[in-house]
């Protein structure tokens, strides 16, 4: 009979604990399509690493209330806390994402007091960095920097667990501070800041066709107070250009390395694994290293040896027998739908591992109630290291 | 109504419900235009098309001979109808874009973005007050999940940090008169989950918060029970006859060990029974909100064109006009 739960997929099979045994995996990114679970994902991935005696920091986007409350999250104040009630000798602290706060720390940290101060009342940074696309994106980044840094620095963690954001789409959160940087750095902000520079500096061909002519429309479409907000923005974190530069590229650089580790999740459905299929490309494109997919939330079957056909035929032959007969019957029929709904989810987890052979696999079933508590985050871990 | 908002949590199902709701308002001879702002090209794989380009195309007939149109608006083009409508300047467009002046209108901007995609919208919904030849007589907008949704559609809000005067302002304000208006209603997907719906009535409450006007809630992909109550409370219990039920199936004929089979079947009803329990429970949540709610049924064979006009004539039988 075949195991509950179990899709027998044609991949290898992830092994969650052989990942978290491997002491120079120090960084574990979940990713993949919104609603697939990432979240609880990388909390339980992290819980189980910490009572494998790994000191670990989860940093999760937007968890759902009940699952930050699980962790002890009551409080978005961009700090790790520690998490109570880990069993062994392992660590595990836990942090919810303030972008904001993110960003106004990499602002301190690269101007001084004076000029910090000037950046952050700007209009234009306060609605830039408050504002959910990129940012998010870009900070989450940042702060798996910032936590790396520290890890390093004071051997607080030794692996470091995350969680990326619903993004319109899931690759963005490694464009983002590459398409950030080069806007920060990029022609259109030497041209809008001109005038404060001196004119004619990277203006280039633009000055032929008229610079007049070319404000003139920008101020027509976006409001000449918004060109003197961005030109006064710019010129102020001017000097920090560099700083803004640099760590975007340190933390792609991050991603590459060997000792990151990429879990794509998807759900069994099409467009979750459609997504899974971009990030897997997406990933090796990149070089960076991916450890596999999770697939989560698939359908239980118990009784899997016996087919919808089967079931259904089974079925008719009941139908007009007495009370029993009828709730066997109906059984057969639960049974019948419940290999239907399998059998799709096996399909599509097939084509996966076909269009990305040797890309290892482990499933999660579906849960009849979401994750509230530790032990409902250790079930999940058990069942993804169960492969 | 004219403009119909889509939102729901990923994975909800929020792009096959649009796509339903755009087949079920078009019955009857009339016309709906479906559009998506997300740049996945939902639409194009729902209704088994090539990739489709910005531009509004038939993608499917409906009983009754209405058509549904599909739109899929990607912001770069949008913000170059924009120039064009507003200040005939399409052809700054090219130079715009060399400089990554049109990138950073609509990726980096705050909010921009979404000024420039409801801002499409609107200009449809303008299109049927001025009885123009090519008005639809819905548009539904296959729009971001929840989590976004109340900040996509109050752009007011969004630009006042980026323009507070200006052309963009008056533009925003422009697209909120027709969002915030009687004239347009946001309906919310979701799965009768806790965490969905959770998300559904905290995304319900912020929409208020906005003033933007909530529509239906459109509940999906439910599994109604297959069982009796008390066959539910045997099932939960572990109390079904299963000496019975191995007897019925032996005489039905099933290959495999009937005690083992009865057994396997027991273990389902009760994974069944929880399900059922959770849809009722979360059922609950959802009538609380006191909204029209529409139910969708699973379709286990997942969705195709045909899923597609079952779960249209389903919003039909529900009332859908």
């Amino acid at each position: 009979m075949t195991v509950r739960g179990r899709v027998a997929v044609d991949a290898p099979a992830l092994r969650i604990d052989d990942l978290l045994g491997d002491r120079s995996i120090r960084i574990i990114v979940c990713t993949g399509a919104g609603g697939v679970g990432k979240t609880t994902t990388a909390a339980a991935i992290a819980l189980r690493a910490a009572e494998q005696g790994r000191k670990v920091c989860v940093l999760t986007i937007d968890p759902a209330r009940r699952l930050a409350q699980a962790m002890g999250l009551t409080t978005l104040d961009n700090t790790p806390r520690a998490v109570e009630g880990i069993d062994g000798s392992g660590t595990l602290h836990a942090m919810m994402l303030d972008m904001k706060r993110t960003f106004d720390e990499v602002v301190e940290a690269h101007s001084d007091p004076d000029r910090a101060q000037a950046i952050l009342d700007n209009p234009f940074y306060q609605s830039l960095s408050s504002s959910f696309a990129g940012t998010q994106e870009y900070m989450a980044m940042e702060k798996l920097g910032q936590l790396r840094t520290e890890a390093d620095r004071d051997g607080t963690w030794d692996l470091i667990v995350v969680d990326t954001p619903p993004a319109r789409n899931a690759l963005d959160f490694l464009d983002a501070p590459a398409r950030l940087g080069s806007f920060l750095d990029g022609r259109f902000i030497r041209i809008l800041t001109a005038p404060a520079r001196g004119a004619g500096r990277g203006i280039g061909k633009i000055a032929v066709m008229g610079f007049g002519l070319f404000t003139g429309v920008l101020s027509k479409i976006l409001g000449a107070q918004v060109l003197s907000d961005i030109g006064t923005f710019v010129a102020a974190i001017d000097t920090t250009f560099g700083g803004f530069r640099e760590r975007a590229d340190a933390t792609y650089a991050l991603l590459q390395d060997p000792g990151t580790s990429f879990v794509v999740v998807a759900t069994p459905e099409r467009d979750a694994l459609r997504e899974a299929s971009y990030f897997v490309e997406r990933l090796k494109a990149d070089s960076m290293p991916l450890a596999g997919l999770v697939l989560n939330r698939v359908q239980l079957v118990t009784l899997g040896d016996m087919s919808e056909e089967e079931a259904i035929a089974s079925a008719d032959r009941l139908e007009d027998g007495d009370d029993t007969d009828q709730l066997t019957a109906t059984l057969l029929r639960l049974h019948a739908q419940r290999q239907q709904i399998a059998g799709r989810q096996h399909h599509l987890a097939e084509r996966f591992t076909a269009a990305h052979a040797g890309v290892p696999v482990t499933t999660v079933p579906a849960l009849a109630e979401d994750v509230h508590d530790l032990e409902g985050l250790r079930e999940v871990g058990h069942l993804l290291a169960d492969a | 109504m004219a403009l119909h908002v889509v939102s729901g949590k990923g994975g909800a199902g929020k792009t096959t419900v649009a796509a339903a709701l755009a087949l079920a308002l078009a019955h009857d001879g009339k016309r709906t235009l479906l559009m998506e702002v997300e740049g996945r090209q939902g639409i194009a794989q729902l209704f088994d098309t090539p990739p489709l380009p910005y531009t509004e195309r038939k993608v499917a007939v409906s009983p009754g001979g209405g058509e549904v149109w599909a739109l899929p608006v990607d912001p770069h083009e949008a913000l170059l109808d924009y120039l064009e409508i507003f200040y005939n300047l399409r052809r700054a467009g090219s130079v715009l874009k060399k400089i990554g002046a049109i990138d950073f209108a609509t990726t980096i901007a705050p909010g921009l973005r979404d000024v420039l995609l409801t801002g499409k919208a609107c200009e449809l919904v303008r299109r049927i007050e001025k009885n123009a030849p090519d008005a639809y007589q819905a548009i539904v907008l296959d729009a971001p999940p929840t989590g976004r949704i109340a900040k996509f559609l109050n752009v007011n809000s969004e630009v006042s940090g980026l323009a507070k005067v200006g052309p963009i302002h008056k533009h925003a304000q422009l697209v909120m008169s027709v969002i915030a208006s009687p004239r347009t209603a946001v309906h919310l997907v979701t799965l009768l989950e806790e965490m969905p719906v959770q998300e559904t009535i905290d995304g319900v409450a912020e929409l208020r918060a906005d003033g933007l006007p909530v529509g239906g809630i459109f509940v999906n992909m439910t599994r109604p029970s297959m069982l009796s109550a008390h066959q539910l409370v045997q099932a939960r219990a572990g109390t079904l006859p299963l000496d019975d039920i191995a007897a019925a199936a032996a005489g039905a004929g099933v290959r495999l060990d009937p005690a083992l089979v009865a057994a396997a079947l027991g273990q389902e009803a009760e994974d069944h029974a929880a399900r059922v329990d959770l849809e009722t429970r979360e059922r609950l949540r959802i009538d609380e909100l006191d909204l029209p709610t529409f139910t969708l049924p699973m379709i286990p064979d997942g969705i195709d064109l045909g899923a597609l006009y079952e779960l249209a004539l389903k919003l039909r039988s529900e009332g859908v006009r």
